[in-house]
C-alpha cells in the first residue's frame, strides 16, 4: 500500500484519502449497526477541497474554497482554508480538518521561535521543512494535502507542495485538494510563466470555481490572499461574483 | 596580568571574592600560550591563515591539521589545546549537520557560532568538568549575507570581527611570519585556508601553488624589513 506513486488514489481500508478520489469521503467507519446516532456523527470532519498556489514574480498567490464536510453534511459552509504560518508564510490545507490544524499550530510553534533564533524572518523553505518533517514521520496516522506558500527575502515568492506520504516539492503552480482533479486540464492550458499578480488572481479564482461547481466536497466562497514584500492582501469572492463558465 | 587565586581556582564553579572564574582564565593561558591562529574577513571572502609549530622533523607536511571544515561554506580555524579543539570541530558538525536536515538550509554563522558558544560556556559552569583550553575563529561566506567572522573563546563568548583587506592571502601569510618571528621555534608549517566569492562559497585550503606565492611574498617583504633595520646600524 505504500510507496504508490502520489497522484494514484490512495485507498486504505478504512480511510479514505483526501487525495485526488473520485469518491465522496467516508472516513472512519464504526460498525454501522449503531441506529442510535446518525451515520454523519460517526464520519471524519474533512476539508474535502480544492487549494492552489501560484508564484509570480514578486509573490504568491493561494486560494481555496470554503467547504468542511463531516460526510455529507456541510459542518462549516465559511470555512477559512488558508491559514497563517508567520508573518509572510501561509498554508492551504487539504484533508482531515482536525489533522491540518494540528500539524500548521506545531509548525507555526517552531517556526516561530525558529525565527526568534535566528534574529530574523524566516525562510519560505524552511516552513516547508517543517511541515514535511511531520507529514513523514507520522505519514500512518495522518491525512494532510498541505500547499506551503510565502515570500522571502532569499528567494521571493515561492509554493511548496506537501502531500500525503510527505513528499516536498517547490512548483512554480500547485493544486490540491479533492477537487483539483477537475481543474489540471485546465491549469495546463491556461497557466503561462511570469504571469503578474492581477493574473495569478484571476486565473485561481477561475481555476477554484470550476473546480467547486464539479467537486460535492468543494463549495462555498472563494478565499484568496497574495503574500509579497509589501505584506498579506485578503480577498473573498462570494457566490454570486464567481465566474461563470456554464452556457445556461 | 597573572595572578594566582590561592584555593579559589580549584574548580570552575567556585567564585573568587572578586567575582572571577580562575579556572576559565587559566584556560585562555592555555590559548596564549599556542602559536597564532588568524581570521580575515574581507568584502568577497575569508581567509584564515595558522602557525603550525613543527615539533618533530618526522611530522609530515599537512598533518595535524588546525583548520577544520565545518560545514561546506563554514571553516574554522583554532589556538589552544589541539585535542579539546578537535571534539569542539566535532560539535560544531554536528550541530550545522543537524540544523539542516530539521531546517533544510545551511546554519548561518551566527547560529551556529551561538549554539557552540553555549556548549563551551555549559563546561565552564561545573566542577566535574574543565573548560575547554581552545578559542577558535569561524568564518564563512554565501552569496546572500556576504562574509562573516566570528570567534569563540573558552568562557563562551561569541562575537564578531570586522576587518577589510586587500590582498588578503598574502597579508595573512604575511603576518604569520612577522608574528612566527617573535617566537623562539624555528620551524613551522603555514596552513593556509579560504571561503569566498572565489571559491563559490566553499571553505577549503588554498590551493598549492597561491600558498607558495603568498609565502613567498611573506618572506621577501620580511626581507625587506630586516634590510632597512641593517641600514640604520
Amino acid at each position: 500500500m505504500r510507496g504508490q506513486p502520489l497522484l494514484s488514489p490512495v485507498i486504505h481500508r478504512e480511510k479514505m484519502a483526501a487525495a485526488p478520489v473520485m469518491m465522496p469521503y467516508f472516513g472512519q467507519q464504526i460498525s454501522s449497526k449503531s441506529d442510535l446516532v446518525p451515520d454523519w456523527t460517526r464520519q471524519e470532519v474533512s476539508t474535502g477541497t480544492t487549494i492552489m498556489a501560484v508564484e509570480y514574480d514578486g509573490g504568491v498567490v493561494i486560494g481555496a474554497d470554503s467547504r468542511t464536510t463531516t460526510g455529507a453534511y456541510i459542518a462549516n459552509r465559511v470555512t477559512d482554508k488558508l491559514t497563517r504560518i508567520h508573518d509572510k508564510i501561509y498554508c492551504c490545507r487539504s484533508g482531515s480538518a482536525a489533522d491540518t490544524q494540528a500539524i500548521a499550530e506545531v509548525v507555526a510553534y517552531q517556526l516561530g521561535f525558529h525565527s526568534i533564533e535566528l534574529d530574523e524572518p524566516p525562510l519560505v523553505e524552511t516552513a516547508a521543512n517543517l511541515f514535511r518533517a511531520s507529514c513523514y514521520r507520522y505519514r500512518e496516522e495522518l491525512t494532510a494535502g498541505i500547499l506551503v506558500a510565502g515570500w522571502d527575502k532569499r528567494k521571493g515568492g515561492q509554493v511548496y507542495s506537501v502531500p500525503i506520504g510527505g513528499m516536498l516539492v517547490r512548483q512554480p503552480v500547485s493544486v490540491g485538494g479533492s477537487g483539483s482533479t477537475y481543474i489540471y486540464g485546465f491549469m495546463d492550458a491556461n497557466y503561462k510563466p511570469g504571469m503578474n499578480k492581477e493574473q495569478c488572481m484571476e486565473i485561481t479564482a477561475a481555476a477554484l470555481s470550476l473546480a467547486m461547481e464539479r467537486d460535492g466536497s468543494s463549495g462555498g466562497v472563494v478565499r484568496l490572499a497574495s503574500i509579497s514584500e509589501e505584506g498579506v492582501e485578503r480577498r473573498v469572492i462570494l457566490g454570486n461574483q464567481l465566474p461563470k463558465f456554464s452556457t445556461h | 596580568m597573572s595572578s594566582i587565586g590561592t584555593g579559589y581556582d580549584l574548580s570552575a564553579s567556585t567564585f573568587s571574592p572578586d567575582g572571577r572564574v580562575f579556572q576559565v582564565e587559566y584556560a585562555m593561558k592555555a590559548v596564549e600560550n599556542s602559536s597564532t591562529a588568524i581570521g580575515i574577513r574581507c568584502k568577497d571572502g575569508v581567509v584564515f591563515g595558522v602557525e603550525k609549530l613543527v615539533l618533530s622533523k618526522l611530522y609530515e607536511e599537512g598533518s595535524n591539521k588546525r583548520i577544520f571544515n565545518i560545514d561546506r561554506h563554514i571553516g574554522m580555524a583554532v589556538a589552544g589545546l589541539l585535542a579539546d579543539a578537535r571534539s569542539l570541530a566535532e560539535v560544531a558538525r554536528e550541530e550545522a549537520s543537524n540544523f539542516r536536515s530539521n531546517y533544510g538550509h545551511d546554519i548561518p554563522l551566527k547560529h551556529l557560532s551561538d549554539r557552540v558558544a553555549m556548549y563551551v560556556h555549559a563546561y565552564t559552569l561545573y566542577s566535574a568538568v574543565r573548560p575547554f583550553g581552545c578559542s577558535f575563529i569561524l568564518g564563512s561566506y554565501d552569496k546572500d549575507d556576504g562574509s562573516q567572522l566570528y570567534m569563540v573563546d573558552p568562557s563562551g563568548i561569541s562575537y564578531m570581527k570586522d576587518m577589510t583587506c586587500r590582498e588578503l592571502v598574502k597579508e595573512v601569510a604575511k603576518i604569520i611570519y612577522i608574528v612566527h618571528d617573535e617566537v623562539k621555534d624555528k620551524a613551522f608549517e603555514l596552513e593556509l585556508s579560504w571561503v569566498g566569492e572565489v571559491t563559490n562559497g566553499r571553505h577549503e585550503l588554498v590551493p598549492k601553488d597561491v600558498r607558495e606565492e603568498a609565502e613567498k611574498y611573506a618572506k621577501d617583504s620580511l626581507e625587506e624589513e630586516d634590510d632597512s633595520d641593517e641600514d640604520n646600524m
